[in-house]
């Protein structure tokens, strides 16, 4: 039998209409997954928890759990598996309950996957970590960490579903292991199960990004039909792994050879070798069959054992920074603008405050990627001049802030597009992504129930 | 070449990319399965470093997967510090697709 997964949230911040739509829309859907954790995700929970000790998981969840109340009211047994949880996935798994007594959803159980969180095991010796990407030793930025979770696997998700979990929050956990773990708990797959879990893991990589596997983000975007009604993607999974991507009939997108194959090679390294704590899978024996309808069929993917490690997700305060952008308007624009960002670092400087970091853009001439064809910048008569600086000390970016908007008055004629104000100051979060060996590591599974 | 023809990637296939900490990847995939030996022959891991040098990318790798028809670049270093710092407005590379598709082939007619 078909396992249907659907994704419903790609990044905190994505439709959370989704989810409750996805449910009037796929009637035999059987599990949704929601991802809310980017790289520094965390960091922003980490603040939240200091504030207010309940807090520091992706609170807009509560309301996805809201608006699927019906659907569980009516009887329907309609699962869901998301890393909402954030640093606190018992905080969240409470706040749910307490949410599902107030909207009469009963007998329903949370499972609540944590162990994630490997920030003290860090902090005891960080002499012992390296940096993933440039080998340098946690010891430079250990008393700035501020959050630390290693990319558990599909197991602990599969064991709180097989204790008869509904909703299974979780920390940090691999994206693709939201889709792995409902097909090893439903096909009854192994941990050795290699080339199945591939599959399922590929799976998952399609569907964790939403709407980008539904022609979001794709080459020919400007051809898509109905893209205000773009739907999510549906995963129909089969007991081989093998699945055939598709999304809701009657929504607008597409999914195609074109689309899957774009999401297929989305933030990936090494297509012989796609690291996850589920398995090491190759790409490089995928089949991608469009069969028409919006279905693609996708089959092939090989596994083998994963690495003895876990990938650790770590955050630190790297200081502040702040961008402000300002248009400028007129006859030789990019010449002004550009003469205007001189100005604003040369007071900066000038008053000793000169910063760590600076950048000035100027955005329609050339500024997002300055290569290939380049427009003459002569002809361009109207640019956004951004300005964004970067450092260790909060009152440089301060200065920073206050200096740009003299240049509505001491700036080019034509110097317009000021109604944001002041640029905000913020603090700067930095990713720091290292490995820990999974022995380190105990995930634990606990189940809540609704009254 | 005397007998080469140029043309523009994006017209011979489709791309997508996105950050990898402070580097990121490109994806080319062949919009037909003969365009793909030419994508194979002429998108080296050379030509595409060349194209992306005014950013300061680091050693282009370049991976084959044959069976989608597909090229996958990873260019480190190309987003400054990585893309939670960089101060760039595309800090996570979301637009290098988009501006490697403009590059200009040259191949026999």
């Amino acid at each position: 039998m078909v396992l249907r997964i659907a994704n419903a949230q790609a990044f905190w911040g994505d439709d959370s209409s989704a989810a409750a739509r996805l449910a009037a829309q796929v009637p035999d859907l059987d599990w949704l997954t929601l991802d809310y954790l980017a790289e520094v995700s965390m960091s922003i929970m980490a603040k939240q928890r200091e504030r207010d000790p309940q807090l520091g998981y992706a609170k807009d969840f509560l309301e996805v759990v809201r608006s699927l109340a019906p659907v569980w009211r009516s009887g329907r047994r309609l699962r869901i598996v998301t890393n909402a949880g954030g640093l606190n996935p018992l905080g969240c798994a409470q706040a749910c309950v307490e949410m599902l007594a107030r909207e009469k959803v009963h007998g329903l159980k949370i499972g609540v996957v944590s162990g994630d969180d490997v920030l003290s095991l860090l902090r005891r010796d960080p002499g012992s970590f390296r940096h993933l990407e440039d080998g340098t030793s946690l010891d430079s930025v250990a008393a700035e960490l501020v959050s630390a979770n290693a990319y558990l696997g599909a197991c602990p998700v599969v064991k709180a579903i097989a204790d008869g979990a509904d909703i299974v929050i979780i920390g940090r956990v691999a994206d693709p292991s939201l889709t792995v773990a409902p097909c090893i708990a439903h096909f009854g797959w192994t941990a050795t199960d290699y080339n199945k879990i591939a599959g399922a893991t590929v799976a998952g990589h399609l569907i964790e990004c939403g709407t980008q596997v539904t022609g979001g983000i794709s080459t020919d975007w400007l051809d898509l039909p109905d893209p205000a009604h773009i739907g999510f993607p549906v995963a129909e999974i089969h007991s081989d792994g093998s699945c055939v991507i598709t999304k809701p009939a009657g929504t607008g997108g597409r999914v195609s050879e074109q689309t899957v194959k774009e999401q297929l090679l989305y933030e990936i390294g090494d297509p012989a070798a796609y690291l996850s704590p589920d398995a090491i899978v190759s790409f490089l024996t995928l089949s991608a069959i469009d069969e028409g309808g919006d279905r693609v069929r996708v089959h092939g993917a090989t596994g083998r054992p994963p690495t003895e490690q876990y990938k650790v997700s770590a955050t630190y305060r790297a200081g502040f920074r702040a961008t402000g952008t300002l248009t400028i308007f007129g006859r030789d624009a990019v010449a002004k603008a550009r003469r205007c960002g001189g100005i604003v670092l040369k007071r900066l400087e000038e008053a000793g405050m000169k910063p760590q970091h600076s950048l000035v853009e100027c955005v329609g001439a050339n500024a997002v990627a300055p290569v290939g064809p380049r427009v003459e910048e002569s002809t361009i008569r109207e640019t956004v001049l951004r300005i964004s600086v970067a450092d260790a000390r909060r009152e440089v970016v301060e200065q920073f802030s206050r200096s740009m908007i003299p240049l509505i008055a001491s700036g080019p004629q034509g110097t317009t597009g000021y109604a944001e104000g002041r640029p905000v100051v913020r603090e700067v979060y930095d990713y720091w992504p290292t490995l820990i060996p999974r022995s380190a590591v105990t995930p634990r599974v606990q189940i809540l129930q609704t009254p | 070449m005397p007998d080469a023809k140029t043309i523009r990637l994006g017209d011979i296939a489709y791309a997508r990319s996105g950050d990898k900490g402070a580097g990121a990847n490109v994806g080319v995939i062949a919009r037909s399965p003969a365009w793909y030996e030419t994508l194979r022959r002429h998108l080296t891991a050379e030509v595409v470093e060349a194209f992306f040098k005014p950013m300061s990318v680091g050693r282009v790798v370049r991976y084959e997967l044959a069976n989608l028809g597909a090229l996958n670049f990873v260019l480190p270093k190309i987003l400054d510090r990585g893309g939670s710092v960089s101060l760039r407005i595309d800090a996570q590379g979301k637009a290098l697709g988009q501006a490697l598709l403009e590059l200009r082939l040259e191949i026999p007619r």
